[in-house]
This record gives C-alpha cells, sequence and structure tokens, in this order.
C-alpha cells in the first residue's frame, strides 16, 4: 500500500478584503504519495501556486487541514512550521533565488548553515550534492556564471541537501528551453525521487507532462480533475 | 549560528560596491565627529594648561575671572587673609600675565609670563637644562620648551632680549606636561621679577595658589575665601569652569556640538539608505531564506550583525583615520590642538551604535514584512 505524504482535506484560501475579496482555493482535497511524481497544472490564477503554498507550510489556509506525513503542519507555531520546513521540505523556485554572492557550493549548503551544521562540515556535505547534480566542477563558480539549466541543477541540489521527504518544485521549466526543461525533469525523476520521496511540481508546461505519475488539474481555484501521468506505472 | 552569521558576513562583504558604499558613510561620519570632539577637547584642554602645569590644589581668584588668562588683580591683603584660613597649609602669589618681549633681531613677540611665589617658587616646571635656583639671577626667566619655544627664536641659556626696556636672560629651558592655547611661548620668572617687569595695575596677584592641610579643609576654605568676597576652585573645579566658559559662553561648543550633529546626521543618512537600498536588493533572497526555513530572528540576527559589522568597521576606520590625520597634522603645525579622548571616542561609539540600529531596524522591519508566500508569486 502507498504511503500518504500529503493528505490536503477540504482546502480554502481568500485574498483581499471586502468587495476585493477573492477565493484563490476552494475546498480542494487530494493526496500526494512517496516515490511519486505529482503535478500541480492549470491555467494562470487557476490557484495551483496558492494550493502548492498551503501543502508546503509557506501559506496558511483559511480552511481544511495540511498533514505532512500525519503531522497537521498547520497547527504548529511559526517557528515550529519554519523548522518543519527546513528539516522536511525542500523547495525549488522558479526564480530559483540563488545567492549571486555565493558560490555555487555555498548556495547548495544554506539549508545546512541554517541547520547549524558548521560551515565547513556543511560545505563538505553540500559537495556531495553538487556532485549528483553533475556541476561539482563549478563549486567555486558565482551562480551567475551558470547557464540556465545549470543554475536549475544547483537549485535542486540546495532543496535535496537536506535529505527531504518533500520536494516542491514551482515552474521548474519556466526559465528553461524545452529541451533544457526536459532534461532537467528527467533527471530529477531519474536521480532525485525515490520511495521515500514525494515530489510536487506546478508547472503549465505540458512539454514535461509526460513525466508525471499523477497530474491534478485546477481551474478557477478548484481541483478540477486528476489525470494518471504518463508513467503513472513507475 | 555562527553558520548563519558567516552566511550574513559573506553576503555583505562579497556585495563589494555596497559594503565599500556602507563604510565610506560610516567612517566618514566617525571621522567628523571624532575630529570635531577632539579638536574641542584639544582646545579645551590648552585652555587650562596653566592651571594643569602649575598643578595647585586649591585657586584663589577673583569671581569674575572665566578662563586663567583674563586675570583680575587681587590686593595683597586677600593673601594674608587666605593663610590665616583654617585648614590652610600655606598660600602663596601667583602671577599670570601677557607681554612683550623684544627679541635680538629687533622684532617683538607676544609671550605669557608666569611669576611664581619668590620663596617657595610653587608651582615651577620640571627643568630639562639649567638649574632652578638660577631663576633668582638677575633679570632670569625660563623658557618652555613648546610648540611655541622657536617663537623666541630658538633661545638657549644665556639668550638675551627686552621686556618693557628691562633686559632679560634664559637661564634654564623647561618642559611642561600641556602647552597654551593662544600659540605663544611662555616664560617663567619670580612674581616679584613679573610685576616689577611688566606694567602692573593697582593690585598684582593674578591668583592664590593653597595648599589645605587635607582635602577635607577644602570645602571650609572655599566658604571662607567666598566670605571673604572671592572665589577660590579646586584645580579640577576651575579646569571645569574654564571649559564651561568655552562651551558655554563663546559659541565654540555649541559650533562644535552642531558640526558633530550634522556629521552624525550624514553618516546616519549615507548609511541607513545604503543599508536599506542593500536589504531591498537582497529582499527575495530574505524571502527565500525564509522559505526555505530560517526564522524571523535569524534573519534578525543576520541583520544586526551584518550592520554591527559594518557600524564596527567603520568605526575602527574612521578612529584610524583621525588619529593618521591628528598625528599628521601635529607633525606639520606642532601647535595644532586636537586630542582623542576616551569620551571623544566613546560618543562616536554611540553614535555609529545609534546609526547601526537605526540602519538595521528599517532593514529589521521590511524584511520581517516580506512572507515567503511572495517569494512564489514573483
Amino acid at each position: 500500500m502507498e504511503q500518504v505524504a500529503i493528505h490536503a482535506d477540504h482546502l480554502v484560501k481568500w485574498f483581499g478584503e471586502g468587495n476585493a475579496r477573492t477565493q484563490a482555493v476552494k475546498d480542494v482535497s487530494f493526496d500526494a504519495y512517496f516515490g511519486e511524481l505529482l503535478y500541480i497544472v492549470g491555467p494562470s490564477g487557476s490557484g495551483k501556486t496558492t494550493l502548492l503554498s498551503m501543502i508546503s507550510g509557506i501559506l496558511k489556509p483559511n480552511g481544511g487541514v495540511v498533514q505532512v506525513e500525519g503531522t497537521d503542519i498547520w497547527g504548529l507555531s511559526k517557528d515550529a512550521v519554519a523548522e518543519f520546513r527546513l528539516k522536511r521540505i525542500g523547495f525549488v523556485f522558479q526564480d530559483f533565488h540563488l545567492f549571486p554572492r555565493l558560490t555555487t557550493l555555498e548556495n547548495v549548503a544554506i539549508p545546512l548553515f541554517l541547520k547549524k551544521r558548521p560551515w565547513d562540515e556543511a560545505l563538505i556535505a553540500a559537495a556531495k550534492y553538487l556532485d549528483i547534480v553533475g556541476l561539482k566542477n563549478r563549486a567555486n563558480l558565482p551562480p551567475v556564471k551558470l547557464s540556465g539549466g545549470e543554475q536549475q541543477r544547483v537549485a535542486i541540489a540546495r532543496a535535496i541537501v537536506g535529505e527531504p521527504d518533500l520536494l516542491i518544485f514551482d515552474e521548474p521549466t519556466a526559465s528553461l528551453d524545452g529541451e533544457t526543461g526536459r532534461l532537467i525533469l528527467k533527471f530529477i525523476k531519474d536521480n532525485i525521487l525515490n520511495e521515500k520521496r514525494c515530489i510536487v511540481v506546478v508547472t503549465h508546461d505540458s512539454r514535461i507532462f509526460e513525466f508525471a505519475h499523477r497530474i491534478l488539474n485546477m481551474e478557477d481555484g478548484r481541483l478540477a480533475g486528476v489525470e494518471e501521468g504518463r508513467d503513472h506505472e513507475k | 549560528m555562527w553558520g548563519i552569521l558567516k552566511l550574513a558576513y559573506k553576503l555583505l562583504v562579497n556585495d563589494r560596491s555596497k559594503f565599500a558604499a556602507l563604510l565610506v558613510g560610516i567612517t566618514f561620519a566617525v571621522f567628523l565627529m571624532i575630529q570635531m570632539t577632539s579638536l574641542f577637547a584639544g582646545v579645551l584642554d590648552r585652555s587650562a594648561s596653566t592651571v594643569t602645569n602649575i598643578g595647585a590644589k586649591i585657586w584663589v581668584m577673583d569671581p569674575a575671572v572665566n578662563t586663567v588668562a583674563n586675570t583680575i588683580g587681587m590686593p595683597d591683603f586677600v593673601l594674608d587673609a587666605v593663610r590665616s584660613i583654617k585648614g590652610v597649609k600655606f598660600a602663596v602669589p601667583l602671577y599670570s600675565g601677557g607681554a612683550l618681549v623684544k627679541l635680538r633681531s629687533g622684532t617683538f613677540q607676544s609671550v605669557t609670563v608666569i611669576g611664581l611665589d619668590d620663596t617657595s617658587l610653587f608651582g615651577r616646571p620640571q627643568l630639562l637644562r639649567g638649574k632652578i635656583d638660577d631663576i633668582y639671577a638677575e633679570n632670569a626667566f625660563i623658557g618652555v620648551l613648546d610648540a611655541d619655544f622657536n617663537k623666541l627664536e630658538k633661545p638657549d641659556i644665556g639668550t638675551e632680549f627686552e621686556l618693557n626696556d628691562h633686559k632679560g636672560v634664559i637661564v634654564g629651558v623647561a618642559e611642561v606636561a600641556s602647552s597654551g592655547l593662544f600659540g605663544v611661548p611662555t616664560l617663567y620668572t619670580t612674581y616679584n621679577r613679573a610685576i616689577q617687569y611688566i606694567p602692573s595695575p593697582r593690585f598684582t596677584i593674578s591668583y592664590v595658589l593653597v595648599e589645605p592641610k587635607s582635602i577635607a579643609d577644602v570645602a571650609s576654605i572655599e566658604r571662607e575665601v567666598k566670605a571673604l568676597g572671592y572665589l577660590a576652585l579646586t584645580k579640577e573645579e576651575f579646569i571645569d569652569r574654564i571649559s564651561n566658559f568655552y562651551k558655554y559662553q563663546t559659541g565654540l561648543g555649541t559650533n562644535i556640538l552642531l558640526m558633530t550633529l550634522i556629521s552624525f546626521i550624514v553618516g546616519l543618512s549615507i548609511s541607513g539608505q545604503t543599508f536599506y537600498t542593500f536589504i531591498l536588493e537582497n529582499i527575495e533572497k530574505f524571502g527565500a531564506l525564509k522559505a526555505i526555513g530560517a526564522k524571523g530572528s535569524e534573519l534578525v540576527y543576520m541583520i544586526l550583525f551584518q550592520a554591527s559589522f559594518t557600524a564596527l568597521t567603520g568605526y575602527g576606520l574612521g578612529v584610524g583615520l583621525c588619529v593618521l590625520l591628528i598625528t599628521l597634522a601635529k607633525i606639520r603645525v606642532p601647535d595644532y590642538a586636537a586630542k582623542i579622548t576616551y569620551f571623544n571616542l566613546s560618543a562616536a561609539f554611540g553614535m555609529v551604535v545609534i546609526i547601526a540600529v537605526v540602519s538595521s531596524y528599517v532593514g529589521i522591519r521590511r524584511v520581517l514584512r516580506i512572507e515567503p508566500f511572495d517569494i512564489f508569486r514573483g
């Protein structure tokens, strides 16, 4: 039996006040499983990023429950949620958000610094993950010297360096050309995904749909449907 | 924690242009603040140089005297009256006044003449050359080897000059703790020769110098002198009185204070604005750190560290620059009156701390308001 990584139950999110108040997410429920590459897709403004933020401990919902590995994350204090994110969730942002003033290796080690690992020890550990994404020889370069695809891989290395159970990708191919995007997703699926990890990807790039196990379709804040991906057999 | 602070350090110093701008702002502000206050401290220190050099514990003077140079002569009975006060171990007269001396070249030079009590020579300077007893020789004067000494045309023992048509001879060269403020050489002689050589008003005693039997007697001596219609001040009180005169009655203090405040405001503006720009440029990165799992308190520590590090580095550079320039100025201009005191350093440090706190406060407010969700929304 597949083990549930994320249990989202009747999630609701409102933004704004008074007449400007709008409902971004309307009663969305779903489960995500370990070993699964789950896509959340939909047009712009459909609520997919809001949903992603709520299930990853970034944005508190107005209603509903999010359980990550059985922990009701929104029942935790603000600092405890931050601690939970640091230890259990890895993020790859749309614009990567790498630190241009740090080396590639130091960028990868950031979650370890936040975990209060000694500086040198963190760098040694980070080097291993930079090797996994094939950029060991770029360790001492600043991120701006890397190509878009390489920066994406640095961001992936940073996301996995803390060995999180849950990986969140926000529009991972938005800044990449089609071929590089496909290569990145193939790399994620082949090298990053495993039976103890769940990866959730928000995207509207249909060129990478082929890598998904399941695809949640969002429309106007609602979950319009769930599709089995082409690779649902894993 | 160390890793986070090192991360903050790298984010700060690796942004070289911003870091340099921050340092320049704070260094310049610290330099100006210390330079201004040091100049003032130097002026104040020198303004009381005679009091420091003579070293008497209690000074009796006319109540209208505000500075050591502007003396008002007291009648001789004051000396006798003070000597009769209970608790006075001894009391001696002191003459302090200005005069013009005619040098060998024929030029005139203003000097300060200090006339020491003939009997005790109380308050005499430390002699570098010559013997103190020679002060009793005919026309004898002792020159003070300070920054103004060479204005007497590099005199040595035996050098002659004229003072009000009286012949004067240098019989000794001495050193004192503090140089005078007004850039004129100082000559020591006996009290009686001073009032004989220099045109004097009816009353000739500038100050009565008092040695109390004990510290406990000081208050009663001050009371008794007040009853005589004169003013008795301890050495420290007299120095304070002179300082207060320059601070509050000459405009000098107000101007220095204004310049120091302007330096502070300039430093605060440059550093605050630059640091805020630095935070704004990195705001998304701080948001990303928050999303990854950094707590608000950790981001606060990072910003406080960045602000403190910049402020302390700028403070060190500012102090160093000030020391360097004052040293160079003193080499070029021996009379240059500037003195870096612990108070000056503390005051500048306090202002730098305020700059750091204000700069980090605006940055912290901005960083704490950024939500990780903003990073997802772009």
